[in-house]
């Protein structure tokens, strides 16, 4: 049963190169066979020019047979197929290098059989694990693959998910409970798990996204389908300007053919982004992947983009899960020295993470040595005493709960020496919790547990206002401690005391004043403001409910990942953005180039157009035509890259790519023609 | 060019500057249904109307039947409009007897005042009746303005509002922008222009005996009225066949200047209205900043390309006068007839104080570039507005994605709806001037009317259209209009300048009322900034002029190159 191990592959942290030669070939194939009309017709600039290039290859056939320059409408056929070709390509290498990282996770999940409960007698028979079925009930052993994403309903396991999440370390699986969520191909590795499938195969995560990366059955998210219709608009105002160019050049006595009228719509309409748009968006979702986050529709991606508030959880996302020593504060007549060793003594038997973190900070920061001595008694941590603590050559050490220490220490709570109440309250003020240190009926002093704010997280906060963005922490801590945190670590506003409802009930009313929210969750009770969030992320190690509800599943369950996919959102965008402006800015060289070209017989005065001194008309067309296929193929690569961005703030991006792709997309053609012409020219080509 | 000739025009842009601000806030009240210090007075005529028609004004209406209302009124208009020139014979006020319009010509001119374009393929000193003129031109001068500056308030309350499902009401936007704003400005400039020396009488004509003692007859009537409402409500239409240049439509100096400060002050004073109503007056001033860069340069290049003249002339030793003067009044000079014509384009104004079509090849560029770019500098009341708030939606759409979030002006986000309508609205420009142009230029019965064969015949029938589509209304001259293929092509694309550019902006105005408001953030892209000011003129300059880049290529560039070269047409 368990013999057919599928490797488990991890995520491919490696990304193909651009022009890989793995890809490259299936991209060439791909290219071609997506000149179908039928699909091309998605793209309506590309699909002009497929029309256009046929179009002109039926002139150049009439040239060829009845004579004529099929030297010329030949070159100018043969660069706009080109030119539709490269666009296909782009899409072809962007769609190879996403199935390229997809593959792996889906070679994990393939030939993959399962044994299926038949029966109320618990039979189980072997099927193929596409043919499961939701509410389907599986038994997975240990050492088999979990053949679908589904929900422990029996049993304890624990599960090797480095498959999906590339962490080696395993994970437990249980039945009811948040940790009940399996995902298909990972694998049991020591007991057995009863399953119920909840996923239909074909619909799981990974499915999803291979659908989103592949070319067809891609849908196209709101921004694409806003930015289509311009460039459709666009060209459609071109199309118009060069048909009528026929009879106003008509009037003025010269005759227009069909070869250079083409040539010039082809030049005119923005085919440099509408040949990389779909490359640009599927680039997106590969970025996603780079960064082990599965989106479930490139909506999501687009909206990661406008994010203004990002709501998170405040453990495990701005501070460490659990509460930290962070300092000792001695009573009068105690050396720091002194509690620091007590608290140590006090806290050997504590194997909770506050015992040992007062260990590490007493051994650590303070310099005490670990006891040479063996304890006569230890006193564990238990949650009835709130007490932990050592019985060694006749002192009696404790630390714990103030109250329950004072008991111990046998000290009414108005009888502790005021210091020690002062630092109990300065501790708990700043939303830290206090716990008292005594030897035997001495008070020692207060050890000071906090919250520990994760290095670098104000840093990230601060780049995420920089790019706009408010952060608001969500926490059950009262006020109090929130406050305090809050501003240790930074974000600008915070939740407190917060149930789901309220977090839900949040999110609705940001959204009522049109702002964005992105969150990340993982409980069942995380799912509705999951749903809700316009961006909500999901971790793969949370339950079902909430990978259903969210839009991105993060493989490295890593609730920070929002910042990166807040990122990749805006590179999206802002590569459409900068490759538009480009395309459109292009124009202006491009009429420079061929007006001229087309009427100077008619009216020599026109030559004081030609400012770039192209060589001549036929020259010119043509060097129009090629420098605007080939730009196609040189922006490839900045299409699935992206464009960078850099948090600092919208006026001084605008600023930065205004003038890269505004004034360069102005310029650099009146170069690249001229370039072009100087080669057609050497080369006798015309 | 000469110092004297700089300070006129700078003296023009200071004075609207100086009106920009107080008539704008005035507006904004006005449209507002805020109390001003015209209610005393114009309150109780207001609702009076209202009852009159019937008409709850507190009842807003949603894009649609703010639309239908528009429409209605619009075929009501020209219906009456057109009655009233075809039964003008039969009408009281003919002291001239003139006989009744024929019917192309009648759909020409009911269409081209209906729209605010004002193009007159007639003499109206010749052809028109004063009742004509006065209860059917006049009544739409005002009316065809104020139903601009009503379209336009609705796409200014469809910014300022967050999740509306209603842009105003047509009605009440309609009366308060006559009554409020066209009225009385009216008046207060007839009353200059008859300081100025403009006649106002209801006499048709006085005869003098000249100093040869032959008799002349001088054509006469209420021109300072007419004149007054014609710059206010950027009609441009004049009372007299040459327009502006007329003596009594403009006789002096200091009455051009007022001409040109008449027609510039309520279209950029509503910008600021704009930015006023949305709550960001530095809205306001970026776009006013943008348009004034732009106009100004229209202005200097006319102004250049005027006083470098023509050099085959220089070099036949007739460059006597400095420049080209050929079609100027003398009493405006070069400067003042360059501001004249690039601020009646920029405007869609279309009056003239000298003729386009005589100006150099540059010359005559400009003004007929200034309408191609959409009548946004800044255009027409009302309409200017608009339009110049579809480049800008279509500026942060462009350039907007680059700052990484779907692109929003004023907290609205732009989507695939809106960016339909802006494309459909930017599209009818190209489609009417460009389509009829190619037309007429192959069809032998249209380039029949041309004055001047070669490049500026084609020019000819270019601006024709351009003007009528831009609902501009100027004539470059030389083309013989009143045929019945001009009459009826030119009345179709001023319709389709009008309606077919209109009704996608009241349905944009729909959707981005319904959209909720988005609070500013630092990852916004700002669209106050000198950044965004060169932004939205190279928008303009590229999705509004770049198209027509060939056909001017064959007019009015090829005639510049052509003078440089030393040829002539």
């Amino acid at each position: 049963m368990s013999s057919q191990h599928a490797t488990t592959a991890p995520l491919p942290a490696e990304t193909p190169g651009f022009f890989d030669r793995a890809i490259l070939a299936p991209a060439i194939v791909s290219a071609f066979k997506k000149l179908d009309p039928r699909q091309l017709m998605r793209n309506p600039v590309i699909f002009v020019t497929e029309i256009v290039a046929a179009l002109v290859t039926l002139l150049f056939l009439r040239d060829l047979l009845f004579g004529g320059d099929a030297g010329f409408s030949g070159q100018i056929a043969a660069w706009l197929w080109f030119t539709v070709l490269f666009a296909t390509f782009a899409e072809a290498v962007a769609e190879g290098r996403g199935k390229a990282q997809a593959d792996s996770l889906k070679r994990a999940r393939s030939d993959l059989s399962a044994r299926l409960v038949s029966g109320d007698a618990g039979g189980t028979r072997t099927i193929p694990a596409t043919a499961l079925a939701v509410g389907d009930i599986v038994i997975v052993e240990a050492g088999e693959l979990i053949p679908g994403d589904g929900e422990v309903i029996e049993g304890i396991a624990s599960v090797n998910e480095s498959a999906v999440t590339g962490e080696s370390a395993p994970v437990i699986r249980e039945s009811g409970g948040d940790r009940s969520a399996v995902t298909g191909g990972t694998q049991v590795l020591s007991d057995h798990l009863k399953i119920r499938i909840t996923v239909a195969p074909g619909s799981s995560f990974v499915d999803r996204m291979i659908a989103l990366i592949e070319g067809a059955k891609r849908q196209k998210t709101p921004n694409e389908i806003a930015l289509s219709i311009l460039l459709s608009g666009l060209t459609l105002i071109f199309l118009i300007a060069v048909t009528t160019l026929w009879g106003l050049a008509g009037y003025s006595g010269t005759v227009l053919s069909v070869t250079v009228l083409a040539a010039l719509l082809v030049t005119l309409i923005p085919t440099t982004i509408g040949g990389l748009l779909s490359a640009i968006g599927i680039a997106g979702m590969n970025r996603l992947v780079r960064f082990n986050v599965i989106a479930t529709s490139g909506r999501a991606v687009e909206a990661a983009g406008d994010v203004d508030t990002l709501l998170l959880d405040k453990t495990g996302t701005i501070t460490f899960g659990n509460r930290m020593a962070a300092d000792f504060l001695p009573v009068p007549g105690v050396t720091e020295a002194e509690l620091a060793e007590a608290a140590l003594l006090a806290s050997l038997a504590d194997e909770t993470p506050e015992g040992r973190s007062i260990v590490a900070l007493a051994t650590g920061e303070y310099g005490v040595s670990n006891p040479s001595f063996a304890p006569d008694a230890t006193i564990p941590f238990a949650a009835e005493t709130r007490l932990s603590g050592v019985d060694a050559g006749g002192r009696r050490v404790r630390k714990g709960a103030v109250d329950a220490v004072l008991r111990f220490a046998d000290i009414a709570k108005d009888a502790a020496p005021a210091e020690f109440r002062a630092a109990v309250d300065r501790v708990a003020r700043t939303g830290g919790t206090p716990l008292a240190v005594a030897d035997g009926q001495r008070l020692l002093g207060v050890i000071h547990l906090k919250d520990v704010v994760k290095p670098g997280i104000k840093e990230r906060f601060a780049r995420m206002r920089a790019m706009g963005i408010r952060t608001v922490m969500v926490t059950g801590d009262n006020p109090v401690t929130a406050a305090a945190i809050a501003s240790e670590a930074g974000v600008d506003d915070f939740l407190a005391q917060a149930t789901p409802e309220d977090k839900l009930a949040y999110i609705r009313r940001e959204q009522r004043g049109g702002r964005l929210i992105a969150m990340c969750g993982d409980g069942t009770n995380d799912a509705p403001a999951l749903a809700q969030a316009d961006v909500g992320v999901a971790m793969q190690t949370g339950t079902q409910a909430a990978r259903e509800a969210a839009n991105m599943v993060d493989l490295d369950s890593s609730p920070t990942k929002l910042i990166e996919i807040v990122e990749i959102g805006k590179q999206l965008l802002m590569t459409r953005g900068s490759l538009t402006t480009f395309s459109i800015a292009n124009d202006v060289a491009k009429y420079f180039a061929i007006i001229p070209a087309l009427f100077v017989t008619t009216y020599p005065a026109l030559g004081a157009l030609n400012v770039m001194g192209l060589a001549s008309p036929q020259s010119a067309i043509l060097s129009a035509v090629i420098f605007n296929a080939l730009i196609i193929v040189a922006l490839i690569p900045l299409a699935l890259k992206g464009v960078a961005y850099r948090p600092v703030g919208a006026a001084a991006l605008l600023r930065r790519n205004l003038f890269v792709y505004g004034l360069g997309g102005l310029a650099l053609p009146f170069v690249g023609i001229k370039l072009v012409d100087l080669a057609v020219t050497a080369l006798h080509l015309v | 060019m000469t110092l004297i000739g700089w300070l006129q025009i700078a003296v023009l842009f200071l004075a609207v500057l100086v009106a920009v601000k107080p008539l704008g806030l005035y507006m904004a009240r006005v449209f507002s249904g805020e109390r001003n210090f015209m209610s005393r007075v114009l309150a109780p005529v207001e609702t009076g109307f209202y009852r009159l028609a019937g008409v709850d004004a507190g009842k807003e209406q949603g894009w649609l039947s703010y639309t239908f209302a528009m429409l209605a009124f619009s075929v009501a208009g020209f219906v009456a409009l057109y009655a009233i020139l075809r039964l003008q014979a039969f009408l009281p006020l003919n002291p001239q007897g003139f006989a009744n319009v024929p019917p192309d010509l009648a759909f020409n001119t009911a269409v081209s005042f209906l729209t605010n374009t004002n193009w007159q393929n007639y003499g109206g000193e010749s052809t028109m009746s004063h009742f004509s003129q006065m209860a059917g031109l006049t009544v739409q001068n005002f009316v065809s303005a104020a139903t601009s500056i009503a379209i336009a308030m609705a796409l200014t309350r469809a910014f300022a509002r967050s999740k509306a499902a209603t842009l105003g009401n047509f009605w009440v936007d309609l009366t308060r922008a006559t009554l409020y704003v066209l009225l009385p400005l009216s008046v207060f400039v007839a009353l200059i222009f008859v300081a100025t020396g403009l006649p106002q009488t209801l006499d048709a004509s006085m005869t003098a005996t000249t100093l040869e003692g032959g008799r002349q007859v001088i054509a006469l009537g209420p021109v300072a009225s007419q004149e007054a409402i014609k710059q206010i409500g950027t009609n441009g239409g004049g009372f007299f066949n040459v327009n502006a240049a007329h003596p009594f439509e403009n006789p002096t100096a200091l009455s051009n200047l007022v001409n040109i400060f008449a027609m510039l002050s309520v279209s950029s004073a509503l910008v600021y209205t704009f930015g006023q109503m949305v709550g960001d007056r530095r809205q306001g001033w970026a776009l006013l900043v943008a348009i004034a860069i732009l106009l100004i340069a229209g202005v200097g290049a006319v102004y250049w390309a005027e006083t470098q003249g023509n050099p085959i002339l220089a070099s036949l030793g007739l460059h006597a006068g400095g420049g080209n003067m050929e079609g100027k009044e003398v009493r405006f000079g070069q400067a003042a007839s360059a501001l004249y014509a690039a601020v009646t384009t920029g405007l869609s104004n279309g009056g003239v104080n000298a003729m386009h079509g005589s100006l150099t090849g540059l010359g005559g560029l400009v003004p007929m570039f200034l309408i191609q770019l959409g009548e946004v500098l800044p255009g027409g009341v009302g309409s200017g507005l608009y339009a110049l708030v579809v480049f800008a939606v279509l500026s942060v759409f462009v350039a907007g994605l680059m700052v990484g979030r779907t692109p929003e002006l004023l907290g609205k986000k732009i989507d695939g709806r809106e960016m339909k309508y802006a494309m459909l609205a930017v599209l009818i420009l190209p489609a009417a001037i460009l389509g009829f142009t190619a037309v007429s230029a192959m069809l032998p019965v249209a380039v029949a009317s041309i004055g001047t064969p070669g490049p500026h015949g084609l020019s000819e029938i270019l601006y024709a259209y351009t003007s009528a589509a831009g609902n501009n209304g100027s004539a470059f001259g030389g083309l013989s209009g009143n045929t019945p293929w001009y009459n009826t092509t030119l009345g179709i694309a001023m319709l389709l300048g009008r309606f077919a550019y209109a009704i996608p902006v009241l349905a944009m105005a729909g959707s981005i009322a319904a959209k909720v408001k988005t609070p500013a953030s630092g990852g916004t892209f700002p669209t106050h900034t000198p950044l965004f000011v060169g932004l939205l003129i190279g928008i303009i300059l590229i999705l509004g002029g770049l198209q027509f880049f060939p056909a001017l290529a064959l007019g009015p560039i090829v005639e510049h190159f052509a003078m440089l070269a030393g040829q002539t047409f």
